[in-house]
Parts: structure tokens; C-alpha cells; sequence
């Protein structure tokens, strides 16, 4: 149910999802069966890198209830083109060619080597058991600066080398001059360690072929359905207007299910093959080898400043871990970023570059936030050093070098222009929320009485960019695909609405959101409004849902589309009321005479009326729909100022949140409710980045945090409840003031949380500290620094 | 995540369990909980032939008391070790410490008899069973019993006394006196995690001193460990002893190394969480 509210936009709706979600009703693609469908299963490496010498698919073959079992030989002649990458970041970068299933070589630990397919789901792994593979082990690389080296042994032979491109932003202003001047130099090394996705939802395929047109309908968990279908048609060279592919209830994503995956080729495949339709749901295991991690990015960051911790410029360089080959967008990640390394401050002079090299472990991708968290990380981590260098508070050293209040776009130091932001504001309110200068005084009691238990307080202002477009602009940095996105909107004659878009959402409440902007445009009803998403035969075209895009672009092609059936709707009531449509008022979906407000008329009325057809003005099609697309001018920037207090046991190393407050500012608001869950989701996975998640392999690339074991998500009881607030500083980007809040969460939350771990560790003379900053490694921090097996400062 | 084939049946008796153990041979299992043996079924690191399911067995489930002593069925869960009255009053620190075991879903299916039977030096149970020097009562064919101390119970990495064709069906605790002060202590990253370190301690208190002390470790080797130089050196001491007490605590450990842990962190972490545990213990000065 939904509680009355007079506008919709701006409330605290319930979301429409949530009945049918909570009571176990979504329909996930493991809730699928058809008539005859077979199961297939994987056969895959575990080593990280070796020779394939044989597979014999034959002991599998003859297992009761197996259809097939075959090799990435047997499959050669199904591909089309290898798996997609769509952004070679450089006109020189080395591209491996990427098959769904391997056939010289395997390159990581979970690379798939055969498939079976097998009437049950427990026939296909007993079979895929079966399989006799004979590999010839050799030496993996693991590590990004090894992998460099000049006897590394190479992922990809034929490339000549593990390095596969260098790319540039091309630097702002006298970088070296300044650097060489600056009175003050701060030097940091950060390491951001792989993670795990861990979406709750599994990966999962479903594909029906059509038995007479020759047609195919693959029902996938993937944030990318409309993607998916153009470049799994170039996979295996089927039509793509024979192909249908829809994204039902999804259970989360988080950037790993915004990719084209061999098991989605591969279903396509096999269902062509064998004419029946054909299932793979991801076991969690597989989920931890064959979905693409995210993060693995080493960082110089350098920060000059004046004696008083004025900055002047901002040099940074990575070497980003790409794993064994591409998936999507694999090279473009770290890119993702590179216009804010210099976060919300003012300098002179900036410069960015990164590296990226294979590595015998799993490919990275988009993970929540995606180069945006690692360069927030840098620069509000070295903000911080650079405040203990000068001797300064580092919400002082913030607040002296914030760029000031704007509404107008006003260029950043990495040569962007930014919508609008109000910093300072955003981080006054964060200090007064948090009572920091009380949280200051009890870290001083703390130190004073030799407490073992020291107090740490860390700030972390970001700003990223969401929304990536104007489509020209992703043309420029050799991205394939474009930056808009789609809605059409749809009276129907009873005056309830369909809207169709083109974002996919997996969870985020789209059709809660979607229904607001709409009903408050129309003024119908919340619930006669139905949202209808990632189906590519029912949507428009569309670029789904990823970078916290979707409301910034698609959102506002939805308010587009409003607006034009508005003004259709509106020449319809001119036409019946016989006056001019500057004569009538229109307020809450209802049109009337300008002096004769009895003579009026609804929306729905009009919808009724459009479709009769029995009098229609001249040249208007006999419906009331529209739709529209949005290709924004420039990126929407959300900033905001998340603050936490820690309290550090110097005995053990064991650290516990005492506060966490976080003020975003997302521009304009459409659901408080929702935006809140963004956050404080957000934050979560912030907190498990920072301090508890790491996928770690051992020297040979075998994944040693294999399973929820040993990698560690966080749960509820781990992750603080954070006292949460909005600053308002509408984007000037597009006509809703929107901006974006589905990463700032991931975002934010790292720096913060290791800024006050390092705040805490600082009288002990801790200068290094890497995430996630495990109980251990604090402990092993103060060792090194003290030369003591811990205890008070 | 799928386990390999098996047999499964389930026992309506110890003996019928027997019978069923005897008549499969050394690949059946014996399933309580499920929450150690099934997890390694779907990883497929254990394949047993068989399944012989003792879960549904209500005679294997209750706690009653005699005199000096608390006896628990096998088969009772996690939860009801808990929440169980006459356990909370003749021994918390048993009801205590399973009430950190895992979360609620593990402690009501998970029994102190798999815990126990499983022989992971990472359980919370074994250690604090150790500490308090229980008995373990094996059921072999045609119901014959053997007792055997904890100390004599835990042999190695997943290895106990029990024999391949023995139940464990009962476990019996002495009663913690008014005199006891008790602890447990766990260490780990995530509150539904195994202990990195755990440590246990009961302090009989003598004039505001120590009077004796028991201190058992978890995962600190291959199997729960008695802290012996510790208890011998707080043996008759005062509380101020405990620091170089406590120093004592790495002796005679093999801690592994894992992603969460090195040895030397566990080692260190045994000396801080034992001086910890015997204060509480030993209670406020
Ligand atoms: C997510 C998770 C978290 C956990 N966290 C913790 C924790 O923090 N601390 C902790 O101590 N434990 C933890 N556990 C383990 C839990 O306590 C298990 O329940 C316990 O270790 C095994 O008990 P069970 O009844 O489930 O045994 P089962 O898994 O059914 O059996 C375990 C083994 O014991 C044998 N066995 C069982 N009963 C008997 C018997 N009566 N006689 C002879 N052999 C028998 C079985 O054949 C099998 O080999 C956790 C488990 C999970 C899944």
C-alpha cells in the first residue's frame, strides 16, 4: 500500500517491488522451467595457468541423462567473434581474443576448459566431474608490478607481453615545475585489493530456442539486457532480431552482472545446438572464480602544497590488474576515475595515468563505484597525510582548499566542469552531526590516561561523476557504446499508464521512482501506473542500469516523455473545449479554461477520447503516449562529507565503530526512503572494502578466499547504523536537478573509515596502513611503528 | 555447492543407527546438524556413501542433572544449550559460549554432540568442554558404553576417540562451584565466524587471590589445548601474576596460518585474550 501523498516526488513512497520481493514471489531466473529444458555444468581450471595437453569428454558423454559434453575445441565453430570488449582505452592497447571456453591454455583458476549438459542439474556437475583434463602447469603471475617484470611469464604469448596499454589524461598545467617547487611534497603508495562482487543473486541463463522461427529467448541475471542482445548477437551470429533477451527480477549486481559472460554465449550456443532450451545457474564457488572482481589497483599518489597546506598539484599513477583477459569494459575502469583525483579542491597543475597488465587470476570489471572509489580513496587519504605533514586539523586543510559554492558548471582541476556543489556546507553539517569537537576532546582524554584503546576520527569529502555522457564525449574516450537512455510513456484508454524504459534495474526501485515522476506529471494515480523494464522485446532501446545512471539520464528521458504527452494531451483538450491552448491552465493532470475552471478536462478523459477518435485534431495519432530520449550534455557530480569515529584495541588490533555519519548531497530528491537505502547499502559495502574483504591467492594463483568462509562479507551486526542528512544543490546538467546516489555509499566510506584508523594509530607513529585493515595488520602497523607487541601510545 | 550421490537414511534409535552404521560400512556418516559435514559435502571435500541421520532421534536430546554434574544429550541443539536453566545454573560458561556459536540458524540445527564428534580445533564447544573436564559417554554395538575424559578425547586435526562404529550420546559436566569464576573469549573478524583464538578460563577464587586456575585455547593447534604453564603459574598466585601468566600462553601451541591470521598474531592474541579471560574470571579487584 501506498500512503497519500500530494506529490509523489520527494516522499518517502513504499516501493512497489517490495510486496512481491519480501513475500518470495519475484520470479529470478532459477524460479524458470520449460518443457525439456537440459542443465549444463562447467568444467573448469584449477590451476591459474597451464597448458591444455587433452580433454577427453567421453567418460562424461557416456553418463546416464548426458546429451553433451564438449570442448572449446568441439565449440570453435559456434562463435562468431570472440567475448566482447567495448572499450579499448588506447589506439595501441594489446587485445587478447577472449572464447567462451578455452582451448590452448588456461589463464586462471576457474577458466572454463569443457561444458556438459545433462538432464538434471545433478547429472551435469557428476558429469562435469567425469571429464579428464591433462594440463601441462606453468609458472602464473599474480602480482601487478611482477607481472611487469622482463622474464614474467605472459599470460598471452602472442601479445609479447603482459602490459597491455598505458593510457593518459594528459595532464593540467606545469605538473613537474610545481612539484618541483612546492615547499611541501606528500608521497603516498595505496594498494586496493580485489574483491568479490557477491551479489546475492548468482549469475544465471535460460534459453529457449524457438523451434519454427529459428528465434531465441534468453532470460538472463544481468544488469544489461539491451547490451547483452547486440553484442550476443556478434558472439555467436545470431540475428539480433532474432533475439530476445530479458532480465527478470535480478538480485543485485553491483557492476558484475554489467557483462557479457561465456555461460550467456554459451547457453545461446548449446541451445542452438541441441534445439532444447537450456539452463546454468551459477553456483556460489563459481560465482567467486568465473564472475569478474573488481578493484586490483596499486596507486603513486603525490600531492604539492604550500607550508600551510595550500594544494598545488596532484600527480597519479596506477598499475590496474586486468586479470586473464577482457570482459566488458575490464581497460576502462580505472578511467572511470581519472578526472577526480583532485577531488572537490582547487590546485594548479594535475596529472593521471594508469597502466593495465594481465595477471593469471580472474578478470576485473565495474565494481560499485568503479574507479571513482580508488580515486576518492587517493586523494581523501593523502588530504589527510598532507594535514599530519602541516600540522593541521584535516577538516581545516579541507576547508581551506575547497572550490567555492557554485550552480553554474565551473571547471574542476582535472580540466572537467562540474554541475554545481556547496563542500563546505555538505562538511559543516557532517562535523556538527558527528559533535567532532567533542569526538576530539575524548581522543585527547584517551591518549592522556594511556588508554589502550585509542579514538580515531576520519573525513572524507568526495565528489564523483555519474551519468557518463554526452555520447560524443564517450566516442572521444574509444567507448563503443553511447550515454543516453529511453522512456516511453503510454495513456491507455481506461487512464492507466504503462511506461517502458530502458534502464534495468536489479533492486533498485525503479518502478517506485519511475511511478512518482510520472504520476505527479500526469496526475494519475501512483498505482495505476506500471513500470515495464528489461525485456528487449517490450523496452525501448536503451543502455540499462550502471554507474548510477539511471535516474540521471533515463530518469529525465522518463520526465521528457511526460512532459511531450502532456502536450499532446494538451492540443487534444484545446481542440475539444474549442479554445486555444494558451487559454488553458493545466495543473495535476487536469486541463481548464482560463476564467471557466468548470470547463475541464482529464487526462484519462482525454486518453479515453484520443482512442475513440471520434474527433481529433488534424494530424494527431488517435493515442496519448510519448517518448523520449535523453543524451545529457555532461556528467551530473554528487559530492558529499561522510565522517567516522573508531575506537582501536592497540592489543589485539581490533577495530570498532563508536559513530558514522554521512551528509550526501545527490541534487534533488525523488524518493528520501530510497536514497537513504542507497546510502547506507552503500556505506556497507564501503565498510567491507575497507575493512574486512580481500580476495587473496597464493604465489601459484589459486584463490584462497574461496568461499563466504574465509571472504569475508560483513553482515548486519558487523556494519554501524549511519546517522545520515542531505545537502540539496540541484545538478545543472539536466531539468530535474538529478545527480545520482547508487556508488556514493562505496565511494565515500573507504577513505573515511581508514582515515580514522590511521587518526587513531598516529601518536604511535603508524604511517602505513592498507585495506582492508584487518585486526592483524593493525596489529603488525604497530609493531612496525613500535617496535612493541602492541599497548597504549 | 552440489553434493556427490549418497544413501540416506534415518535412525529412530541409537541401536537402529548402529545397525544402519554397521550395515554400510566405513563410507556412511553419521548426520546431527549437518552444519560441518554438509558444508563439506557440497564442496565435495567429504563423499560418504551413506548419510545416517541420528537428528531426529528425541531420546538423544535433553539435559538433566545429578548431583556433581550436568548430563546433555548428543543430540541437543546449540539453542538449547543456551537457553537451558539447569545449564545456566550449574555451568554458564557452557550455556554462555554456545550462545556464540555461529548465528541463530547454525545454533538450531548444530548439536554439542556434532561439535564435539567433528574434532575442529576452531570449536568453541571442545575448548570449553576441555576447560571443564567433561566426560563423553560412547554408545557401541548392542548398547555398550564407554566413558572417556576430555583430556584423553581430542586425538588430532578432526580426530577424536570415538570408533568407527561408536555414537557419542552423552556428555557430562561437573558443576562450577559458587567459588568459580569463569570466561570465554572469542576472537574473530565477523560475529558468525569460527574463533581466530578463543580462550576459556575458570578461576577458583581463594581470599581475593587464585586459588587454581583452568585455561583452555581454541585453534591454537590441532586439537583445543589446556594452557598448562599458564594454570601452573597462577596456581596459589595474586591477581598481579596474571601478565607474565598470561605470557606463558603461545607455550606448547601450534597455531596454523590462514588469510585471517599468522601463527605469531594467534600467538599474540593468546597472550592478550588469556590475560583478559582470567581477569574476568578472577571477577573486580
Ligand atoms: C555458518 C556456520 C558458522 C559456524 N560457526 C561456528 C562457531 O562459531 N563456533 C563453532 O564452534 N562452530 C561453528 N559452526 C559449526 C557448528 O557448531 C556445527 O553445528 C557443529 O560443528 C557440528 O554439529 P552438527 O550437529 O551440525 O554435526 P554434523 O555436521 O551433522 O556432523 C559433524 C561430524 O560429526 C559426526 N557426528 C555428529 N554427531 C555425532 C555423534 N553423536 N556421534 C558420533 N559422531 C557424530 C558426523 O558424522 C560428522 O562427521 C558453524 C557452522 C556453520 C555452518
Amino acid at each position: 500500500m501506498v500512503q497519500a501523498v500530494q506529490r509523489y516526488v520527494g516522499g518517502r513512497v513504499l516501493r512497489k517491488e517490495d510486496s512481491r520481493l519480501l513475500t518470495g514471489r519475484g520470479r529470478y531466473v532459477d524460479d524458470l522451467a520449460l518443457a525439456g529444458m537440459v542443465w549444463m555444468a562447467v568444467v573448469r581450471s584449477p590451476y591459474a595457468h597451464a597448458r591444455i595437453k587433452a580433454v577427453d569428454v567421453a567418460p562424461a558423454r557416456d553418463m546416464p541423462g548426458v546429451v553433451a559434453a564438449l570442448s572449446g575445441d568441439d565449440l570453435a565453430s559456434e562463435w562468431a567473434g570472440p567475448l566482447p570488449c567495448v572499450w579499448p582505452v588506447t589506439e595501441d592497447i594489446k587485445m587478447p581474443q577472449h572464447w567462451p571456453v578455452a582451448k590452448d591454455k588456461v589463464r586462471y583458476m576457474g577458466d572454463a576448459v569443457a561444458v556438459v549438459v545433462a538432464t538434471s542439474r545433478a547429472l551435469a556437475c557428476d558429469a562435469a566431474e567425469a571429464v579428464q583434463v591433462e594440463y601441462e602447469p606453468l609458472p602464473a603471475v599474480t602480482d601487478v608490478e611482477a607481472a611487469m617484470a622482463e622474464d614474467a611469464p605472459l599470460v598471452h604469448e602472442d601479445l609479447g607481453t603482459n602490459k597491455s596499454f598505458t593510457w593518459s589524461h594528459g595532464g593540467v598545467g606545469d605538473v613537474e615545475g610545481t612539484f618541483a617547487k612546492a615547499p611541501v611534497v606528500v608521497k603516498e603508495r595505496y594498494w586496493h585489493p580485489r574483491l568479490i562482487p557477491n551479489a546475492m543473486e548468482p549469475r544465471g541463463v535460460l534459453v529457449q530456442p524457438g523451434l519454427s522461427q529459428g528465434d531465441f529467448t534468453m532470460w538472463s541475471a544481468t544488469q544489461i539486457p539491451h547490451v547483452a542482445k547486440v553484442t550476443l548477437a556478434m558472439v555467436t551470429g545470431i540475428s539480433e532480431a532474432k533475439l530476445r533477451v530479458v532480465a527478470p527480477e535480478v538480485g543485485g549486481g553491483f557492476g558484475s552482472k554489467l557483462d557479457i559472460y561465456a555461460e550467456e554465449a554459451l547457453c545461446l550456443a548449446l541451445a542452438r545446438r541441441l534445439q532444447r532450451p537450456v539452463k546454468w545457474i551459477e553456483e556460489r564457488s563459481e560465482n567467486y572464480l568465473a564472475t569478474i572482481h573488481g578493484r586490483g589497483v596499486l596507486q603513486d599518489m603525490e600531492l604539492a602544497a604550500t607550508e600551510d597546506g595550500k594544494l598545488l598539484a596532484i600527480r597519479a599513477k596506477l598499475i590496474a590488474d586486468m586479470g586473464a583477459y577482457f570482459q566488458l569494459i575490464t581497460p576502462g575502469i580505472p578511467m572511470l576515475g581519472a578526472w577526480l583525483y583532485g577531488g572537490c579542491y582547487k590546485a594548479d597543475a594535475y596529472w593521471f595515468e594508469y597502466t593495465g597488465v594481465f595477471t593469471n587470476q580472474t578478470p576485473t570489471d565495474a565494481y560499485r563505484g568503479a574507479g571513482r572509489p580508488e580515486a576518492t580513496y587517493a586523494i581523501e587519504r593523502a588530504m589527510d597525510a598532507l594535514a599530519r605533514r602541516v600540522g593541521k586539523d584535516p577538516a581545516e586543510v579541507r576547508r581551506m582548499n575547497f572550490i567555492p559554492p557554485f550552480s553554474e558548471p565551473t571547471a574542476l582541476v582535472t580540466g572537467l566542469q562540474a554541475d554545481s556543489g556547496d563542500y563546505e556546507a555538505t562538511l559543516d553539517r557532517a562535523l556538527e552531526l558527528a559533535g567532532y569537537d567533542e569526538l576530539r576532546k575524548e581522543q585527547k582524554a584517551r591518549l592522556d590516561r594511556k588508554d589502550a584503546k585509542l579514538l580515531g576520527i576520519g573525513i572524507s569529502t568526495y565528489i564523483e561523476n555519474c551519468g557518463w555522457a554526452p555520447s560524443s564525449l564517450l566516442g572521444a574516450i574509444r567507448y563503443a557504446g553511447g550515454g543516453w537512455d529511453s522512456a516511453s510513456v503510454r495513456v491507455l484508454p481506461t487512464g492507466k499508464v504503462e511506461v517502458f524504459t530502458g534502464t534495468s534495474p536489479h533492486g533498485q526501485g525503479h518502478e517506485t521512482t519511475w511511478s512518482q515522476i510520472v504520476a505527479d506529471g500526469l496526475g494519475i494515480p501512483f498505482d495505476d501506473i506500471e513500470v515495464f523494464h528489461g525485456d528487449t522485446a517490450v523496452s525501448p532501446l536503451g543502455f540499462d542500469t550502471y554507474g548510477s545512471r539511471s535516474l540521471a539520464v533515463g530518469g529525465v528521458a522518463l520526465k521528457m516523455a511526460t512532459d511531450k504527452v502532456v502536450d499532446k494531451a494538451r492540443k487534444l483538450a484545446a481542440h475539444e473545449l474549442e479554445v486555444a491552448e494558451v487559454d488553458l491552465d493545466y495543473e495535476s493532470g487536469r486541463f481548464s479554461v482560463k476564467g471557466a475552471p468548470k470547463q475541464a478536462r482529464s487526462i484519462p478523459e482525454l486518453a479515453f477520447t484520443a482512442w475513440q477518435a471520434h474527433n481529433l485534431p488534424p494530424g494527431l495519432d488517435p493515442n496519448l503516449e510519448a517518448s523520449a530520449t535523453f543524451d545529457p550534455p555532461n556528467f551530473t557530480f554528487p559530492s558529499g562529507a561522510h565522517i567516522c569515529a573508531v575506537e582501536v584495541d592497540t592489543e589485539t588490533g581490533k577495530v570498532d565503530f563508536l559513530k558514522y555519519v554521512a551528509v550526501d548531497d545527490c541534487g534533488t530528491v525523488i524518493n528520501p526512503m530510497i536514497v537513504d537505502g542507497q546510502v547506507q547499502g552503500g556505506i556497507a559495502q564501503g565498510i567491507a572494502e575497507a575493512m574486512y574483504e580481500e580476495a587473496i591467492y597464493d604465489e601459484n594463483g589459486i584463490l584462497l578466499t574461496s568461499s563466504m568462509m574465509n571472504y569475508l562479507v560483513p553482515s548486519a551486526v558487523e556494519i554501524p547504523v549511519a546517522t545520515l542528512d542531505r545537502t540539496v544543490t540541484p545538478s545543472s546538467t539536466n531539468s530535474m536537478g538529478v545527480k545520482g546516489i547508487g556508488e556514493a555509499g562505496t565511494i565515500a566510506a573507504p577513505p573515511a573509515v581508514l582515515n580514522a584508523v590511521a587518526d587513531a594509530l598516529s601518536p604511535l607513529g603508524v604511517t602505513d596502513l592498507q585495506m582492508p585493515v584487518s585486526p592483524q595488520r593493525v596489529w603488525h602497523a604497530i609493531k612496525n611503528a613500535t617496535g612493541r607487541n602492541g599497548g597504549p601510545a | 555447492m552440489i553434493p556427490a550421490e549418497f544413501n540416506y537414511e534415518v535412525a529412530d534409535s541409537v541401536d537402529h543407527a548402529l545397525s544402519l552404521l554397521a550395515g554400510y560400512g566405513p563410507e556412511a556418516k553419521l548426520l546431527a546438524g549437518g552444519h560441518s559435514l554438509i558444508p563439506m559435502m557440497k564442496l565435495r571435500f567429504a563423499r560418504p556413501s551413506a548419510l545416517v541421520d541420528i537428528g531426529r532421534i528425541a531420546a538423544l536430546s535433553y539435559v538433566e542433572q545429578d548431583d556433581g554434574h550436568i548430563r546433555i544429550g548428543a543430540g541437543t541443539r546449540h539453542h538449547d544449550v543456551h537457553h537451558s536453566p539447569l545449564i545456566e545454573a550449574g555451568c554458564p560458561l557452557l550455556s554462555f559460549t554456545a550462545g556464540l556459536i555461529g548465528d541463530p540458524q547454525v545454533r538450531h540445527k548444530g548439536t554439542i554432540g556434532g561439535s564435539v564428534a567433528h574434532g575442529d580445533p576452531a570449536s568453541d564447544l571442545p575448548t570449553v568442554l576441555l576447560a571443564l573436564d567433561a566426560e563423553f559417554v560412547l554408545t557401541g554395538s548392542g548398547g555398550a558404553t564407554r566413558v572417556v575424559p576430555a583430556s584423553d578425547f581430542f586425538k588430532g586435526f578432526f580426530e577424536t576417540a570415538i570408533g568407527p562404529e561408536e555414537i557419542l550420546t552423552e556428555i557430562r559436566v561437573p558443576k562450577l562451584g559458587a567459588s568459580s569464576g569463569w570466561s570465554y573469549l572469542k576472537f574473530s573478524r565477523r560475529a558468525q565466524d569460527w574463533a581466530i583464538v578463543g580462550v576459556a578460563a575458570i578461576v577458583e577464587r581463594s581470599n581475593g587471590g587464585i586459588g587454581s586456575a583452568r585455561v583452555a585455547l581454541t585453534n591454537m593447534g590441532a586439537t583445543p589445548l589446556r594452557a598448562s604453564s599458564v594454570e601452573q603459574a597462577l596456581a596459589g598466585a595474586e591477581r598481579d601474576a596474571i601478565p607474565a601468566a598470561a605470557a606463558m600462553a603461545p607455550e606448547g601451541t601450534s597455531p596454523t596460518s590462514d588469510t585471517n591470521a599468522g601463527a605469531n598474531y594467534r600467538r599474540h592474541l593468546a597472550d592478550v585474550l588469556v590475560g583478559r579471560a582470567v581477569e574476568e574470571a578472577l571477577g573486580g579487584p
